[in-house]
């Protein structure tokens, strides 16, 4: 065991699952002699050759199409895209090729690759760094969608992705990529896809994230136990296949419900998952479902990040109409 | 150095009269050989004409015929080896039955049937890739994936003119120059994406230039003459099969055909064009030289034209008299393991169907 942060955890992984199989390799941007720009490929090439880490040019509609040729011939390639905002030209290769590929040949050829990609916002980056574009990857039929919120999780569900027999989108939240450390177990043990994840239990609401959030809203559910209200915190960590008992049963519980997630509302992700639990629970509900999301505007430039991240405030100001709600 | 200095060169075997023109290729040398490319040719045309039969009679889906280009396809399908992986467009049925892919296969799958992508011959051959040029990165990967287990083996990827615009190409070409992969670059250049002429597709004279940007061969081969394609495509794999990387060939032919079914040329090209274009096609050319060399006569030309017609009037009824696949089956192969969420859409559909089937 030793203490890792978030990109830590993602390179422990990557080198697992390099020891572990050799149909996996590395390919994407400034892999290799570079180890990644947030170095979560770092001393993979020196490790394992240029064989099985691949510095590509600088085309990654190419990364994933070339993914796609890899992995109908056995290999399982983990690609990544530098930044989640420059993954929007792979969309014709995820969306056309690498989601049907199974079901077109009727299961004669697979696509088992992993795209990874850092996402989110709260870096202070440059334009187009801090995007959020899960909910579009979720609503593609054949593809898989995970994301971690811890470096233990982030070591498991990227083992269990690269096992995946299926296109599997990874958005690593880049904001957590050192912002914590914890103990990880280097123990080749995936923690399972498709499978949501209770943080903390609690009687009175149920307050859902993924990625990055999970932070705020951890932090949201302290705050609202020093006035003797019990948030229930859950981690969706995989998108896609949602795990509908989880969230259904935590609502059949609490009666109340709080979505938080970064990218815009419209569309978002947490439209889904408002949607499953009014079909199904809505007898359960004691209050409508509060959505705490970005606004639908751009994700703004670094002077005006503040205005646009949803942070504690927001979410306890959430929780407590859900609580007021008679 | 100007465009008139780029110096692609240009093959052609026979010309459209079928005479010998250029140097004949070894197998050409070989009567059976021959006559194996005359009966494809024959065998595409025949293909091509009951599928625009059926869909016109709203037995078959929207068909891409390949009129007229029967050769670009064959040609190359007949350089490869079979361990090789083909990875075509839309417009390939003669290489993909070269290769082994069954007529009933290919009726199935213009016939809207998924069922038609399971070949049972070429396992490793990639479906027909109808987003135009995006299969071109595919080719790359499967090359890589070759070069990277040390196999004597090739990804041969087959595309229109209008793909040469795409970024996708420029994206594949670069790559595969960088990485020497044993992928060879095929373009079906007919002359027409749907209604846009090639001189409106680029301003290069011609596409195979277009290679030399990205650092490796690039040639034009009369699209006409399979001789002359297969030739061309054997030597590119050779040369890739010695690691010495990727070829684009550009293959200069003309679609004699509307785009698809769905489409009417006449709204954008002159009959007269057309017309120009037909004592240039593949079969006829082939067909004189075999007469010329003694190899064909009048009683062989019917027995190949009756031994396709048969097998494809064959194929078709079989393809007719294959029910729909279940329900189920539109569910079962998104994922390996459908999740549960799956499996309740599967449930409601197939309560639904059964007012449908």
């Amino acid at each position: 065991m030793s203490e890792l942060s978030l990109v830590q955890a993602v390179n422990a992984a990557l080198k697992r699952a390099m020891d572990e199989d050799s149909r996996v390799l590395i390919l994407g941007e400034d892999v290799g002699i570079d180890g990644g720009v947030f170095r979560a490929t770092d001393g993979l090439l020196k490790t394992f050759g240029s064989q099985r880490v691949l510095d590509t040019p600088l085309a990654e509609a190419s990364i994933a199409g070339v993914s796609i040729g890899l992995a109908a011939q056995g290999f399982r390639p983990v690609a990544e895209i530098q930044f989640a905002g420059f993954a929007y030209t792979c969309i014709d290769q995820i969306i056309n090729h690498a989601s049907r590929l199974r079901s077109r040949t009727r299961g004669r050829l697979t696509c088992s690759m992993v795209l990874r990609s850092p996402a989110g916002g709260g870096i202070k980056a440059v334009e187009h760094h801090s995007e959020s574009p899960e909910a579009m990857f979720a609503h593609i039929p054949g593809i898989k969608v995970a994301i971690p919120s811890s470096p233990s999780r982030a070591y498991g569900l990227l083992l269990s992705a690269i096992r995946d027999p299926d296109p599997v989108v990874f958005l690593e939240p880049t904001r957590l990529y050192r912002a914590v450390r914890e103990e990880v177990a280097d123990d080749a043990v995936g923690v399972p896809l498709g499978r949501c994840f209770m943080l903390r239990p609690g009687r009175d609401l149920t307050i859902l994230g993924w990625g990055a959030m999970i932070r705020e809203v951890l932090e949201a559910a302290d705050r609202l136990a020093a006035e003797k209200i019990e948030a229930e915190v859950i981690d969706v960590a995989t998108l896609k296949p949602l795990d509908s008992a989880t969230i259904l049963g935590s609502v059949a519980r609490t009666g109340r419900l709080v979505i938080v997630h970064e990218a815009p509302l419209t569309c978002g992700y947490g439209a889904e998952i408002a949607a499953r639990v009014c079909s199904r629970a809505i007898t359960s509900l004691l209050a409508p479902i509060e959505r705490v999301t970005g606004y639908d505007t751009m994700m703004p430039y670094l002077r005006s990040e503040a205005y646009y991240m949803p942070n504690v405030a927001g979410i306890l100001a959430a929780a407590r109409r859900v609580m007021a709600y008679a | 150095m100007s465009e008139s200095e780029l110096n692609i060169s240009s093959t052609r075997v026979l010309d459209s009269e079928g005479k010998i023109g250029g140097t004949i290729p070894t197998f050409a040398r070989d009567p059976a050989e021959l006559l194996r490319l005359y009966r494809a040719l024959v065998l595409t045309r025949v293909f091509d004409t009951k599928a625009v039969a059926l869909q016109r009679t709203g037995r078959l889906g929207t068909y891409a015929s390949s009129l007229g280009q029967e050769a670009v396809s064959v040609g190359a399908a007949a350089a490869m080896e079979p361990t090789d992986v083909f990875v075509p467009s839309y417009r390939e049925h003669g290489g993909q039955l070269w290769r082994g892919v069954t007529l009933k296969e290919l009726f199935l799958y213009w016939g809207g049937d998924e069922r038609g992508n399971d070949f049972a011959g070429p396992r490793e051959d990639f479906p027909n890739c109808i987003p135009v040029g995006s299969h071109l990165p595919h080719a790359v990967g499967i090359a890589l994936a070759f070069r990277l287990r040390g196999e004597q083996r090739a990804a041969v990827c087959l595309f229109g003119d209008g793909a040469t615009s795409k970024g996708d190409f420029a994206e594949a070409l670069n790559m595969a120059g960088i990485w020497k992969v044993p992928a060879i670059f095929v373009i079906n250049s007919n002359g027409w994406a749907i209604s846009v002429s090639r001189a409106k597709q680029s301003a290069a004279s011609t596409l195979a230039q277009k290679a030399i940007a990205a650092g490796i061969p690039g040639e034009q081969v009369d699209g006409n003459d399979v001789i002359a394609v297969r030739a061309v495509v054997e030597h590119a794999l050779a040369r890739a099969r010695k690691g010495l990387g990727p070829s684009l060939i550009e293959a200069v032919t003309y679609r004699l055909c509307d785009h698809t079914t769905a489409d009417d040329a006449s709204r954008y090209r002159d009959d007269a064009e057309v017309s120009r274009h037909w004592p240039a096609e593949p079969l006829v050319r082939l067909r004189n030289f075999l007469i010329s060399a003694g190899h064909w006569d009048k009683a062989k030309e019917e027995a190949v034209l009756h031994d396709c017609d048969s097998a494809v009037e064959r194929a078709a009824a079989e393809y007719l008299a294959t029910p729909p696949e279940p329900v189920s089956a539109i569910f079962d192969s998104v994922y390996a393991e459908p999740p549960g969420e799956l499996l309740e859409q599967r449930e409601t559909a197939t309560v639904l169907a059964q007012g449908v089937a």
